[in-house]
């Protein structure tokens, strides 16, 4: 091909492209024209066409809801179900005369006081086209008795309706949470995650625990359907139907007969149970007490109702176990032993006098023990076993708060553990840092760390403050060798329509960097708190397996100088809170628990025999005396076999 | 003293921005909110978030009608490059989402890479050919090619053939105006319809059906053709002078799809009728002959390719939203300009007119 390779005549190469300008110009124009002329023909030509076309738009798109994924614990018993139910429905644009409606129907069916300060409550809520439930649950009986009707009343519909369902209650309020009407805050949420359209139509969203935290695997997708409307907006004919893609099934590691058992050991007295699987990270079991019933929610919880769960004083809508901050009293001592003997600070089998008071040089300030006479000399196992305060007083004077702080926290204390729940509180491992940030706002001296500050940080007291679920899975670390795994709740995830399954990877984090001889020096000291001379000793009778525990009392108030503790005298609420931390078998734990019984002493007497008696169920099936034919979960008291429900399946 | 303060201070931030352009702008800025307050059935939010974008897309406008095209051309050629890379990435650690690899995950931000490349991608051939402007030979146009067809075939395989076909429009456009013969025009026209049967069997499964829509949507009403069906009753029963502003039967009754992004010409045109669309075509008519107008009084080469290319692809975007909208064109995903709901699209348009109005601002 012949071209000029350099255009030397400049005039010439503008005008071809002025040209090309003036071409690329008219050719836009005529698109546009092109364009225009197209919107004559269909807004003007064809006007009268499209114009009844629309009048007569019959066909609308209805969206299909797809069913909320259930949730089961590790052997498939159902936790949260759906079942089917009408409900009569009232869209507010439809309405002529929405008072005189409402009292047509009172005729029909029973509409109590409730369901009308509900259903303007719900009014108020919602957009004027979209239909507002009057009555939940109606009886077969109602239903027909309004379907019969339905001509009298434009705007109303009977529909049927998924119910959500939680058959366990209060057993498990704080780890399912619950699901609730979508209000205006949700809506926004959706519409900035641009998750709107697949909410059409949807009335329910998770508001608390797994049902919050899973919401994006247990809502599905939704389905649409092509329906023939007649005037009235009734659906006459599906003409064609896209199926909506059901929620995904979670199944859980808990095992919700162990969860009873540990709900159950409680009885009235509030606290937290956590058990993990240390070489997993799985949850076995998550309790926090009291708990509340979930049901109350889903459709919209009444005012007595929430007004005497909001103000009750035992605060039960507080899921103690992840946002509950106890200082750990004496359980936090075997992570200080640890991080003790991987400092240097004192050898495995150094030994130490343990009096009954310890001082610092040049002050009179005593720092007691709970053992008045002391423990004669010690080493770190046997000041475990004992739970000699003074011992770790002097620990943690000679390793300064510098030195505890980074190895202490390799256990996860003072920090979230990335459990599946939302609101984790983080807790305080102290540090020089951490007070200078926490006292911002107060007077040098109040700010500054005192030398003297880390001694009662040394045996649990002072700043420290965890969750229980922190104590557990610390616990789980120590047992395991300090493999850490993050603590997890849901252990599968099941696609509806494949079935397909999501394994939630037991993958452990990291590996702690602790020397590993180490660990049997703190769990010598652990296994002989179970033995004769040990602060649980009266808790190993029975025992089939190995167990290693740690007892703990978190004081609530301060002592005065030279006073005595005594319970009697205290209101219940000052009373010391009970801690145990336990795990079994010794030498290939399964089970790793943190309990804590608030206001109820001495951690051998109430938290203790609670960790037994969970750990005996899990590892040998046990019931405990007490609670045999009280089960919920075991109509009678039955062996630990696997039991699969028929009710899992969909 | 204080009038004249504020008469410099207004000077220094109007100097830059392009008084025709900006006015048709400005016009077609009103008729957005409004629909847009209508298609999202009254979300304040959706508002807030519009009026969030357009502020951003007149920052960056200004930006780029401040900076000299002569600076700004250096960037090209490191713009497309990291344009070609994230591509790149984008076919190895691509985010899917129905089907098509479109976005990348930074960390921070998710962004779609083809979006870079709309204007990235005519930069770069302009100021290739700036560059060797008195040697230009055929080999040049070769090369160009080359630089053309590489974020084509990358966008391409994604597969987002809308998005693939504006992307290298947009070059050729750079290269209609570079002056490539009419004999190769008009020859690679002849063998693109040729090659037609051979890329209808290289189209996919829904890509074929879109066509197949567009020729006879009533073969399936209730499937494919759903959507343009509706959106052509919208139109049309918007009739000469509309239904009225918040008064659109199909867009309240939900039978409009997207229709506050790809489809919001259609709640515009059932709303505001054949005089709305009147006037808007006439908005955009408005640009465009800008436009063209600054690429005919441009300086230098970069400029007048540069400036022909972004008001052609503006152009391209109406037509083909409209057209698809109109049911004249197949369904594919092209935001109409400054009416369409979405932040990136927006700023990213904010940017070419940016660049268009510093093109137009340097005077001979």
């Amino acid at each position: 091909m012949h071209r000029p390779t350099r255009l030397k005549d400049a005039q010439a190469e503008e005008s071809q492209f002025q040209l090309r300008l003036v071409i690329a110009y008219g050719f836009m124009v005529l698109m546009l024209l092109t364009l225009a002329a197209r919107f004559i023909w269909l807004q003007v030509m064809q006007y009268e066409h499209f114009a009844t076309l629309a009048q007569n738009n019959s066909i609308s798109l209805v969206p299909v809801q797809p069913n909320r994924g259930l949730i089961m614990d590790r052997n498939g018993v159902v936790l949260a179900q759906n079942h089917a139910a009408y409900t009569l429905e009232i869209t507010p644009a439809k309405m002529a005369d929405m008072e005189a409606t409402i009292k047509a129907l009172g005729g029909l069916v029973d509409i109590t006081p409730r369901d009308e300060r509900r259903f303007r409550k719900f009014l108020s809520e919602s957009k004027d086209f979209e239909p507002v439930p009057l009555k939940l649950r109606l009886s077969e009986d109602e239903a027909a008795r309004i379907a019969a009707n339905a001509w009298r009343f434009p705007g109303v519909e009977v529909k049927a309706r998924l119910f959500r369902d939680y058959p366990y209650k209060e057993l498990t309020s704080h780890v399912l949470g619950y699901i609730g009407r979508i209000n205006q805050r949700d809506q926004q949420k959706l519409e900035e995650d641009d998750k709107l359209a697949n909410y059409r139509g949807a009335t329910h969203i998770g508001k608390l625990g797994l049902e919050a935290v899973y919401e994006a695997e247990l809502h599905g997708t939704n389905g649409f359907e092509e329906v023939e409307t007649d005037a009235g907006g009734r659906a006459v004919r599906s003409l064609r139907r896209t199926p909506p893609i059901h929620g995904n099934n979670l199944k859980l590691a808990l095992d919700i007969r162990l969860q009873e058992v540990a709900d159950k050991l409680f009885g009235q007295r509030r606290g937290a149970l956590v058990a993990i699987d240390p070489q997993t990270g799985g949850v076995l079991a998550f309790v926090s007490k009291p708990g509340f019933d979930p049901n109350l929610f889903i459709d919209g919880i009444d005012s007595t109702s929430w007004k005497s769960l909001n103000e009750d004083w035992q605060k039960p809508l507080v899921n103690r176990a992840v946002r509950g901050l106890y200082p750990p009293g004496s359980t936090f001592k075997p992570f200080m032993a640890m991080a003790a003997l991987q400092s240097g600070a004192i050898g495995p089998y150094d030994l130490r006098p343990a009096p009954g008071y310890f001082t610092l040089p040049g002050s009179s300030h005593q720092f007691r023990d709970s053992n008045p006479r002391g423990n004669g000399m010690v080493n770190i196992s046997k000041a475990i076993a004992v739970s000699s305060d003074t011992f770790f007083y002097r620990v943690a004077w000679d390793m300064g708060i510098d030195r505890i702080h980074p190895l202490v926290g390799q256990f996860g204390l003072g920090q979230k553990t990335g459990i599946d729940l939302d609101g984790e509180a983080s807790g305080v491992l102290p540090s020089k840092e951490w007070k200078e940030k926490r006292f911002a706002r107060f007077k040098p001296e109040v700010r500054r760390w005192y030398p003297a500050d880390v001694v009662s940080v040394g045996i649990g007291q002072g700043f420290n403050a965890y969750t229980p679920l922190q104590m557990a899975n610390a616990t789980a670390i120590l047992a395991a060798d300090g493999k850490v795994f993050k603590p997890h709740l849901v252990q599968e995830i099941t696609q509806a329509g494949s079935g397909k399954i999501r394994l939630v990877e037991p993958r452990p984090v990291r590996t702690l960097a602790f020397r590993p001889e180490l660990y049997q020096h703190v769990k010598d000291g652990m296994v002989a708190v179970m033995r004769p001379g040990g602060t649980a000793a009266r808790l190993a009778a029975g025992l089939t397996y190995t167990m290693a525990g740690k007892t703990g009392t978190a004081q609530v108030v301060q002592i005065k100088q030279g006073a005595k503790y005594n319970a009697a005298a205290l209101a219940e609420q000052y009373r010391d809170h009970s801690w145990f931390i336990a795990f079994a078998p010794v030498e290939a734990p399964r089970i790793a628990i943190a309990v804590i019984v608030e206001n109820a002493g001495f951690g051998a007497a109430s938290a203790a025999p609670i960790a037994r008696a969970v750990s005996d169920f899990a590892l040998t099936g046990k019931v405990p005396a007490e609670l045999q034919g009280k089960m919920m979960t075991m109509p009678q008291p039955a062996p630990a076999g696997d039991k699969h429900d028929a009710s899992a399946a969909r | 003293m204080q009038a004249p303060l504020a008469k410099r201070i207004w000077d220094a931030i109007a100097a830059p921005f392009d008084g025709w352009l900006m006015a048709f702008l400005a016009g077609i800025f009103v008729m957005s909110m409004l629909v847009l307050f209508s298609a999202s059935n009254q979300s304040w939010h959706k508002i807030d978030n519009k009026l969030v974008y357009t502020i951003m897309a007149l920052t960056v406008m200004w930006i780029m009608a401040n900076a000299r095209p002569q600076t700004v051309m250096n960037f090209a050629p490191p713009l497309y490059a990291a344009g070609v890379l994230l591509l790149v990435g984008v076919e190895l650690f691509g985010i899917t989402v129905n089907g098509s690899t479109r976005w990348l995950n930074l960390g921070i931000v998710r962004i779609q890479p083809s979006e870079i490349m709309k204007t990235a991608l005519p930069m770069m051939v302009a100021w290739y050919f700036q560059k060797y402007e008195s040697t230009l030979n055929w080999r040049h146009y070769l090369v160009a090619v080359a630089l053309i067809a590489v974020p084509g075939a990358l966008v391409l395989k994604q597969p987002d053939l809308g998005t693939a076909v504006l992307i290298m429009g947009a070059g050729f456009f750079v290269l209609f105006f570079a002056g490539l013969s009419w004999k190769i025009i008009i020859g690679g026209l002849v063998a693109f319809l040729a090659s037609l049967p051979v890329v209808w069997n290289l189209l996919h499964d829904y890509q074929r059906r879109r066509v197949l829509t567009l020729i006879d949507p009533m073969q399936d009403p209730l499937g494919d053709g759903y959507h343009i069906i509706q959106s052509m009753i919208a139109i049309g029963s918007g009739g000469p002078w509309g239904k009225g502003w918040l008064n659109g039967s199909q867009t309240h009754l939900d039978y409009i799809p997207e229709r506050t992004t790809d489809f919001i010409f259609a709640v515009y045109s059932e709303e505001f009728g054949l005089a709305g669309n009147l006037l808007l075509l006439a908005l955009y008519l408005g640009v465009i002959t800008r436009g063209m107008l600054i690429t005919a009084r441009a300086q230098t080469l970069y400029g007048r390719l540069l400036a022909g290319a972004i008001t052609l692809s503006f152009f391209v975007y109406v037509f083909v939203n409209m057209g698809m909208v109109a049911g004249i064109l197949p369904v594919v995903g092209v935001p109409l300009p400054f009416m369409s709901y979405g932040g990136t699209a927006t700023v990213s348009l904010a940017v070419a007119l940016g660049m268009l109005m510093s093109i137009g601002n340097t005077k001979r």
